[in-house]
């Protein structure tokens, strides 16, 4: 059965009448109209929908929305715009981190979640965080670098 | 005027600068005649070029974004030619309504097709303009000067490409007689700009057909049978037509999908009607672990592709060998998806396909439509790396609209459905024998391949080539497949090695039935004969006691090959003679993708944990040679990514199948390779400005994969000639 669903998104509360169980990526993509999750696989195995709930970087493919609670959710949206990109997002343009693209929502937020914890990662940080986020078409070193880039720029 | 005029003689002789060139009267394009690239199938001007009202330019290609870049490569062509700056210039691409008709984007073709169209129909279109301009300023063209569109005398005169515009300026075939610009001049090619498509791809920009909401839009599913040829028997449609959310069920034969007011409403009544449906099974796949010896069993049409016969010096060793690769996925990380929506007897269809006329002509057929009621939008997808189910997912969104008409259906496949019903890479056999001279030259090359053919791509006669087409009540046949003709090739491509050999026998086995549904990947099957062919140079060149960079040097003429090699050698610091400890070796793969385009040659270091049976590919170097460069960063970004797909193929993948279908559905059962596994990469760049530009996406494949198996003989003295290489195959090979 339907329930009404309260949940914070990129700083703005949402009440929706959703099955508990609908995963949360569903929520961001068709009720809110948001583009940076993707889907993927829908077995969270390849990271395309990751989103940040609180500080931890989730599948949001795998997430039920009637267990998010109250923890807030943000996705790529949240963290900045083309006008004001957020130091990962500029990053990724200066190292033109990617081919199709498909992939990059996950690897920013992945990293987003590193980097908030770990303000100075080494490539192997880097490399072990992103070791769960798939990419197909072998953008992997400009991602690193582009990470590189993003937590020199955060710590100055 | 003769077929093949290059740009290069146009250049011949115009100097450093070339301010204007008016167009001479009198070359008019001879009948018969060809002109280069895809100007020769669309020759309407006014089909590539529109000067805008509002200061804009408007450029249309039929060519389409995969995620190689190409519409940026593409722009900084058309703008370097038009002399107007970027910023003013809008690129239309892949459209059935607005585009000229490119075919596929396929092949790294682009550059050489679409990039050759752009820039002579952009150099066409300034001569005009500068003739026009001539006119209305009272002086004469080659006097005249271009700067963002604005044209002037030395005296001050101006006017500008907008006001000189009219209706018709653009209205004519065109000559490709307005020489383009020396490489010399040349400001935007050649620069390392950023992409366009970027910045909206990190931001959550809509740009993703994935992404596309239009008013009321509806999301359909498909309920896929669970093997290939299996029929369905029986379903209770009435029964999921209660379920929450459900807008039609649509069935006709074995084609069974589910149109939902929700996303996951429909994938939730795509599962549900997936485990209640009856199949009758189809017939069973063949051995998997036999597929090789099985593909050779099947009749073949076989044909001596290449021969030659000289006086040659006298054999003193003989050698031989087999080598396979497996079936391999395209496995995109998005899943392939299609809008549609059916309104009054026309469709309009937004798809990621490389084809945007192709796929028409299979739709049409497929729906009985004619084919001008159809209009198909080409939106990015995730990457393709050929033929996946891009195409397919484009008629079941067609089908599913038709049961709602006048209302938008997205249609996403899932997971399953990608890694089960995309058409993979073929299997493919090669076996290769040589005759070594006391010299150590090679004196006789005897070369065979077994293969499926490697296109069954929608827009050819004869069938239909769309999935659902075959499931449906009056089944539409695929056609049937077709041998894609040299020198590019589909099987054969690049079967025929590029070395000065004396004499050489190349045979290509073309298997027309295909266990597994197959077409286009990345390569087609130059990534199976690049591999064989240098790994057998390598035992060769071992068999001759020479060393494998002066063992292929010294059967190259071409100066090119030779040149990136010995860049690739260099950069790489390689030894002659060196042998490997045991555990770490370096090897060495060289190929002209196609023998006509990019040549690329890499170096690779690889440390194998004999215990694990894991290789750990350390290093890849690369030295490229694809002429001219228009943009080197999108050029090395394609050459990072095919180095680390190549890697992926070659260490990790292959489509898992039993008798009863495919078993490699999901991310564990077809891994690929991670962050955590991939090589540092070097890539150096050969800048021939004065040859044509070549594209690049797929050069790098084949030499990557015969790099690494070098390298695993020269450390370990293994030869593994059975792709991938995966642990439990290097295990084997040490016990």
């Amino acid at each position: 059965m339907a329930e009404i669903v309260q949940i914070t998104v990129n700083g703005a509360t949402h009440r929706l009448s959703l099955e508990p169980d609908v995963p949360l990526l569903y929520l961001l993509r068709n009720d809110l109209g948001l583009n940076g999750p993707k889907f993927g696989c829908g077995l969270g195995q390849c990271g395309a929908c990751t989103v940040l709930l609180g500080a931890e970087a989730v599948r949001s493919c795998v997430a039920p929305v009637g267990a998010i609670g109250d923890l807030p959710v943000t996705t790529l949206e949240g963290i900045g715009t083309a006008q004001n990109p957020h130091p990962l997002q500029r990053a990724f343009i200066a190292e033109q981190a990617a081919q199709c693209g498909y992939c990059i929502n996950g690897m920013i937020m992945q990293a987003k979640a590193l980097l908030d914890h770990k303000r100075d990662p080494s490539d192997a940080d880097i490399r072990a965080a992103l070791a769960d986020n798939l990419c197909r078409c072998g953008t992997h070193h400009r991602i690193i670098r582009a990470v590189r880039r993003a937590a020199r720029e955060m710590q100055s | 005027m003769t077929v093949g005029l290059t740009r290069r003689r146009f250049g011949q002789g115009l100097g450093a600068v070339v301010l204007a060139f008016s167009l001479r009267p009198g070359l008019a394009v001879a009948e018969g005649e060809h002109l280069p690239g895809s100007l020769d199938k669309n020759r309407a001007l006014d089909g590539w070029i529109r000067i805008d009202r509002d200061g804009g330019v408007t450029v249309f290609a039929g060519k389409v974004e995969l995620g190689q870049g190409i519409l940026t490569a593409l722009r900084q062509i058309a703008a370097e030619e038009l002399d107007i700056d970027l910023e003013r210039l809008r690129i239309v691409s892949g459209d059935t309504t607005q585009t000229p008709n490119e075919g596929f984007t396929s092949g790294s073709q682009s550059i050489e097709q679409s990039g050759a169209a752009l820039r002579l129909a952009a150099a066409e279109a300034r001569a005009i303009l500068l003739d026009l301009a001539a006119a209305r300023l009272g002086a004469s063209a080659e006097r005249l000067t271009v700067a963002d569109g604005v044209i002037s005398t030395p005296e001050g005169g101006r006017t500008s490409y907008w006001e000189l515009v009219g209706p018709d300026t653009f209205r004519r075939d065109a000559t490709a007689r307005a020489a383009p610009k020396p490489a010399d001049a040349h400001k935007l090619v050649g620069k390392s700009l950023q992409r366009i498509d970027i910045p909206a791809k990190v931001t959550g920009g809509a740009i993703y057909v994935q992404d596309m909401r239009l008013p009321g839009m509806l999301f359909g599913r498909v309920v896929r049978p669970p093997s290939y040829g299996a029929r369905l028997l029986g379903i209770d449609e009435a029964a999921f037509r209660r379920m929450p959310g459900v807008v039609a069920i649509a069935r006709d034969g074995s084609f069974l999908g589910v149109v939902a007011a929700r996303e996951e409403q429909a994938i939730a009544v795509r599962n549900a009607m997936r485990d209640a449906a009856r199949w009758q099974n189809g017939p069973a796949l063949p051995d998997a672990a036999r597929i090789h010896d099985h593909l050779k069993s099947l009749p073949a049409r076989s044909e001596v592709i290449s021969e030659k016969q000289g006086p040659v010096a006298a054999a003193v060793q003989g050698l031989s060998a087999s080598y396979t690769r497996p079936y391999l996925a395209h496995a995109s990380i998005g899943p392939s998806c299609a809008l549609a929506r059916s309104d009054g007897g026309r469709l309009d269809l937004w798809t990621h396909t490389q084809g945007v006329f192709p796929l028409r002509r299979d739709l049409a057929a497929a729906l009985a439509m004619p084919e001008d009621r159809i209009a198909v939008h080409h939106v990015q997808g995730s990457g393709c790396y050929g033929q996946n189910g891009a195409d397919d997912v484009a008629l079941d969104a067609a089908l599913l609209a038709r049961a709602v008409p006048g209302r938008a259906v997205k249609v996403q496949w899932m997971r399953d459905d990608e890694f089960a019903w995309e058409p993979f890479g073929p299997a493919m056999g090669m076996s290769v024998s040589a005759d070594l001279a006391a010299d150590g030259g090679i004196v006789d090359w005897r070369y065979e391949v077994w293969s499926n053919t490697h296109s069954t791509r929608p827009g050819r006669p004869g069938g239909v080539a769309l999935l659902a087409a075959w499931h449906l009540d009056r089944p539409l046949a695929p056609p049937p497949p077709e041998i894609i003709p040299r020198p590019s090739g589909g099987g054969d491509r690049n079967a025929i090695p590029l070395y000065d050999l004396p004499q050489q026998r190349v045979t290509h086995h073309f298997i027309p039935e295909m266990p597994l549904r197959v077409s286009a990947l990345r390569t087609l099957g130059a990534f199976a004969n690049v591999f064989a062919i240098e790994s057998f140079m390598d035992e060769l060149a071992a068999a001759a006691g020479a060393d494998p960079v002066e063992f292929r040097i010294r059967h190259l003429r071409d100066g090119r090959a030779r040149d990136v090699i010995n860049a690739a050698a260099a950069k790489a610091g390689w030894k002659p003679g060196r042998h490997g400890d045991g555990t770490h070796g370096q090897g060495l793969g060289f190929a002209r993708y196609k023998n006509h385009a990019s040549y690329v040659a890499i170096i690779a270091d690889v440390a194998v944990d004999r215990a694990s049976g894991v290789i750990r590919l350390e290093k890849v170097v690369a030295a490229v040679d694809s002429g001219q460069i228009i943009n080197p960063d999108g050029l090395a970004n394609q050459i990072e990514g095919g180095i680390i797909q190549a890697a992926s193929w070659t260490l990790k993948e292959q489509v898992g199948f039993d008798r009863k279908g495919i078993t490699s559905r999901d991310w564990d059962s077809y891994p690929i390779l991670r962050f955590t596994e991939v090589p540092e990469i070097a890539v150096e760049l050969l800048d021939r400005p004065n040859e044509p530009p070549l594209g690049v996406g797929e050069a790098a494949g084949g030499p990557v994969a015969a790099a690494i198996a070098n390298a695993v003989a020269q450390a370990t003295g293994k030869r593994l000639r059975d792709l991938p290489l995966v642990p439990a195959r290097v295990k084997a090979a040490f016990a």
